[in-house]
């Protein structure tokens, strides 16, 4: 019983304190952190803008015989955002990393910016859906009643559709949130020093699996805890309209 | 109280959806003053004259001459007209996402450039007036029916229309919040305010209408004044719908 807590305690050592290992895991969360920040950033804004231009084009252009150069317009940026959507969510995000790293980022080797990009444009295409799904969702009445006070369609979308559809949709978008900062554990197969490979490194120095491998996997769950509980925060003040 | 100032001018207006003519050429003449009540069987494009005449639905032949402009010309802002005409819905559609007083300020703000204050202002006035002023900071969904129709007529007359086009505003009340909405109207129409009025509500037509129109399959069957109009219809199909409905 003795020896079992004594050879605990070695792992525990060489684990966190031989070469200031805490440390190193340290850094590997914030690299972790960092990622997932700029990527959710990334994801927010290149989602919007292709929901945008999709239920634009689903709703405005479409249906419409005459069209004017700005429908065009809309009419190619939506192509383009179907191949994006086709290509983005019909391959592996550590293959787009990979491609990211190794071919587009051939000569700088920036992995964190790769990471950051890759996760980041992954990221889009699922927030681009989940966000043209509530648009979607809003009531043709609320558009209707928008532009007969003489609204036009950006102001009716930026005041009336979108508050409204990102208060339906923020569920769905938390869980995307989840997933990519657990899908940043990948990032360790373009040489990132992220949580999960910082860990791994470790437990291949050490030879000892049990304190590094549980200590990564409880440090993600406590993250999305924290992200857990934040969401479900503000989900509950957006919704202090329903009563 | 009728001027022959003709605000809204319709000619030869036709409608179809995918194919399928709903309205087949109407020609009318909106002055101001007017409260024109459009009345005729479900399917019968009432709705669909109505919201023509504000673009929610485009149409596919003929003018609509607001205020001396052809508002269906591509070229027209029609933004800037409908600001000029308000419209209130059967399902009310108000913005559950904010307050009663902001439903009501928003377009003044954004779109008349009016300050806070003087938005809020007015807005207060319009609630005042419909005896909802104590609600100015409630959420859509904590109003019944019938307040939530009288937020909505206050929020289009917030903009100072020209004039109000009412899609079947009682049809989605409960019977007995119908007549606090149409207190709302018949005051307004005593003020002389511009009105298009789609409706199931015969007493209302009656009483407050300065011409009744029965759109039939996508024609004007018949359009008179209230007392011949109920009195001494003409038209077979009307002197049904009335058997049916008075």
């Amino acid at each position: 019983m003795q020896e079992f807590f004594s050879t605990l305690q070695d792992n525990f050592i060489s684990t966190f304190i031989t070469e200031d290992r805490w440390t190193q895991l340290l850094s590997g969360l914030g690299i972790t952190l960092l990622i997932t920040f700029f990527a959710v950033i990334i994801g927010i804004i290149l989602g919007c803008l292709i929901a945008i231009v999709r239920s634009t084009y689903e709703t405005n252009v479409k249906t419409k015989k005459k069209l004017r150069f700005s429908d065009y317009v809309i009419k190619v940026l939506n192509a383009i955002c179907k191949v994006y959507l086709t290509i983005i969510r019909g391959t592996p995000v550590v293959v787009q990393l990979m491609i990211m790293y190794f071919i587009i980022f051939a000569n700088s080797r920036d992995s964190i910016l790769a990471a950051i990009l890759s996760f980041g444009i992954n990221s889009g295409a699922y927030v681009a859906e989940i966000i043209r799904s509530g648009i979607m969702s809003i009531d043709k009445g609320q558009f209707e009643a928008s532009r007969s006070l003489g609204f036009n369609y950006k102001d009716t979308m930026i005041h009336i559709i979108l508050p409204q559809a990102f208060k339906n949709v923020l569920p769905a978008l938390g869980n995307e949130f989840i997933v990519l900062l657990k899908e940043t554990s990948v990032a360790g197969y373009v040489a990132v020093q992220d949580l999960t490979y910082v860990g791994n490194l470790i437990r291949s120095r050490t030879y000892e699996a049990f304190f590094p491998l549980i200590t990564i996997a409880a440090v993600y769950l406590v993250l999305v805890m924290i992200l857990t509980f934040f969401l479900g925060k503000l989900e509950r003040r957006l919704r202090n309209s329903d009563h | 109280m009728t001027t022959n100032d003709v605000l809204i001018k319709v000619e030869g207006l036709e409608k179809s959806f995918d194919g399928v003519e709903v309205l087949k050429g109407i020609d009318a003449e909106i002055h101001k003053g007017d409260v024109i009540v459009i009345i005729g069987a479900s399917g019968s494009g009432k709705s669909t004259f109505l919201r023509c005449l504000n673009l929610l639905e485009e149409p596919t032949g003929g003018r609509i001459l607001f205020e001396g402009t052809d508002i269906t010309d591509p070229d027209v802002d029609i933004n800037l007209h409908r600001q000029k005409m308000g419209m209130v819905f059967q399902q009310f559609n108000l913005f559950p996402h904010k307050t009663v007083l902001q439903n009501l300020t928003l377009g003044p703000i954004k779109l008349l450039k009016q300050s806070k204050e003087e938005a809020n202002k007015n807005a207060m006035e319009l609630l005042e007036r419909v005896g909802l002023a104590d609600r100015a900071d409630a959420y859509p969904n904590q109003l019944s029916g019938g307040q939530k129709q009288r937020i909505a007529i206050v929020r289009a007359l917030a903009m100072n229309p020209d004039v109000l086009l009412f899609d079947e505003p009682t049809s989605a009340l409960d019977p007995e919040m119908v007549g606090e909405v149409l207190d709302v109207m018949k005051s307004l129409a005593k003020e002389g305010m511009t009105m298009a009025v789609v409706t199931h509500e015969m007493g209302f037509a009656r009483e407050v209408g300065t011409k009744v129109v029965f759109i039939d399959e996508g024609v004007i069957a018949e359009e008179n004044t209230p007392e011949e109009f109920f009195n001494n219809p003409q038209n077979p199909r009307l002197q049904e719908f009335l058997s049916k409905v008075l």
